[in-house]
């Protein structure tokens, strides 16, 4: 089994960018589950999103303690949440900035890849250029990354997914694929 | 078709399926994606239903039983503080031979304000008179709300379906949604003879005197006993069509086990990871999921567990002052058989509280290492 987190901030698209996962792992013949920490959202409030990935049905149902990756849609959480917390070693980390990799301090037990979805988002015109929705963005960078699921289903999964901008969230998560830093 | 589906979209997708024609429901935290699906849907033309919304549950109940008895298939969901709003209604849907459905979202009560997992909300509607199944799964859930129609319509009594909130309301998960065809074989819609209609007018719900007011309760405990083997019937002919049986009660590795853990719900799920993991180290524990708790399979649980020295029951809810509800209902159904086993209970997760299998495998060993269980209950994690 494979468990995966995500940290980003309400309005960001964390929650449905951990269902449009699953919904690509499923397609790819895994077995999934998706959920929110559970309680109160908030637009701007930090979010954080889980997901599990098996080959065979999933019966637990308790939270996510030790990750094997996390995603950071907003790289200004890193200075609040400890978002490698009980992360395991040799763990994805996946940031949304424009800055390389290297310049993120983080554990050498961890490997980090970075891609700009803000930019990303804002060219495709996904949210307002001041809240940029980068969560189809990230999740190219997601496949890139770990190599846990294909780009096609991915993409696949947005468009069915999102309810309107279907293209332009489908070129985003493309774009991030191919943008990616390692 | 497989989607990836939350459990209430599940409770919503159950609904369409079953065509139901009226949903009065007020929205509630975890339950209010259930009503909005279903609102959606009334609004799209994808379910040819009226939707009702209403300023209270009391009024939801109230108009869920209204449009029942004109012989709608009526639905309803709500949670935790919106059930216990609901109260006095639920008592007349049961009383009123009723087949509505409503599912619940368990979360705790308030105050404290909680929006989490716990069942206290659905048990303290214990004796209306309503069936009740607590699932583990999203599809367990979908797949209830079918059979909770096909049960109501033949013992007319209301079927109240649980899950646990955010675990399942807002957890996805793969879930089989059957095609409408193979639904309306298992469901189909019948006309009922005693309705409220304008132009055959009946009076319904008045006075009753003593001389009758005890066989009207006698005949509803017979409909709620009857209601055992209707649910059988219904879940044995599901799988016949659909492929899936869940039963009243479900025993998981319990062959050659000296331990068995009983609960209900997500726990139950959650319990099952616990087993493997203790069967993997040589320990022989197993697992008994209670889904059906009223009519309460007090025969089939004695059969599974009479044999057995130690059971250790893990209740999401509490019962002040005497313990865990689940675990009451047990010892009452083992306490006339000639060899029954000790029975402990454990209180674990109320208002949300994880539970992990670690919280599994304490009480397991917790249970394994003692002799005498205690008076009411331990409780699991408590900080004081």
């Amino acid at each position: 089994m494979v468990e995966i987190r995500m940290h980003g901030r309400g309005g960001q698209g964390a929650v449905i960018a951990s269902q449009i996962l699953a919904a690509a792992l499923f397609k790819e013949g895994k077995y999934v589950q998706a959920f929110p920490a559970f309680g109160v959202e908030r637009r701007g409030a930090p979010v954080t999103a889980f997901l599990r990935m098996d080959d065979r049905k999933i019966w637990l149902k308790s939270e996510i303690y030790e990750p094997d990756h996390v995603m950071v849609l907003d790289a200004g959480l890193i200075e609040t949440v400890d978002v490698t917390a009980g992360l395991k070693d040799g763990g994805w980390v996946i940031i949304n900035s424009e800055k390389p990799p290297g310049e993120f301090r983080l554990s050498s037990k961890y490997r980090v890849a970075t891609v700009d979805a803000s930019s990303i988002a804002i060219r495709h015109r996904l949210g307002s250029r001041t809240a940029p929705i980068v969560n189809t963005a990230i999740l190219g960078a997601f496949a890139r990354s770990t190599g846990l699921v294909g780009i096609d289903a991915v993409v696949e999964a947005v468009k069915n997914a999102v309810p309107t901008n279907k293209e332009a969230n489908a070129r985003a998560t493309r774009e991030a694929y191919d943008g990616t830093r390692v | 078709m497989e989607k990836v589906i939350i459990g209430n979209y599940a409770v919503s997708y159950g609904a369409q399926l079953a065509r139901v024609q009226v949903i009065a429901a007020y929205p509630i935290t975890p339950q209010t994606q259930i009503v909005e699906k279903l609102a959606e849907m009334c609004a799209s033309g994808e379910l040819n239903a009226r939707f009702i919304p209403v300023e209270s549950e009391h009024s939801a109940m109230a108009s869920t039983i209204g449009a029942a008895a004109t012989g709608a298939r009526a639905f309803t969901a709500t949670s935790s503080q919106g059930l216990a709003l609901m109260h006095e209604m639920i008592h007349w849907a049961a009383a009123s031979r009723l087949p509505i459905v409503m599912a619940n979202v368990n979360r705790a009560l308030g105050p404290g304000w909680s929006i989490w997992a716990d069942q206290n909300d659905s048990l303290s509607q214990r004796d209306t008179g309503w069936l009740q199944f607590y699932c583990e799964s999203n599809q367990e859930v979908l797949d209830t709300v079918l059979q909770g129609y096909r049960i109501a319509e033949q013992v007319m009594l209301p079927v109240m379906i649980n899950l646990d909130g955010f675990l399942l309301s807002h957890t996805s998960e793969p879930v089989d949604i059957p095609d409408q065809a193979l639904v309306d074989r298992y469901l189909p819609l019948a006309r009922r003879d005693l309705i409220l209609d304008p132009d055959d007018p009946h009076s319904f719900g008045g006075l009753v005197n003593p001389e009758h007011y005890m066989e009207m309760r006698y005949k509803m405990h017979q409909a709620q006993l009857q209601s055992k083997e209707v649910a059988r019937e219904a879940d044995a002919q599901f799988k016949a069509i659909f492929g899936r049986s869940y039963g009243s009660i479900e025993g998981y590795r319990l062959e050659g086990a000296e331990l068995a853990l009983v609960t209900s719900g997500t726990i139950a799920s959650t319990s099952r990871v616990a087993v493997d993991r203790l069967r993997e180290q040589g320990e022989k524990v197993g697992l008994l999921k209670i889904r059906m708790f009223r009519p309460f399979p007090g025969e089939e649980v004695g059969e599974l567990l009479g044999g057995f020295k130690k059971v250790a029951v893990i209740d999401r809810n509490i019962s002040f002052g005497h313990g865990g509800i689940f675990c009451q209902e047990l010892k009452s159904a083992l306490y006339n058989l000639l060899k029954r086993p000790q029975v402990y209970g454990y209180i674990a997760g109320l208002g949300g509280r994880d539970v992990t299998p670690q919280t599994i495998l304490d009480i397991a060993e917790l249970t394994a290492c003692r002799d005498v269980p205690p008076a009411e209950a331990d409780w699991i994690g408590v900080k004081v």
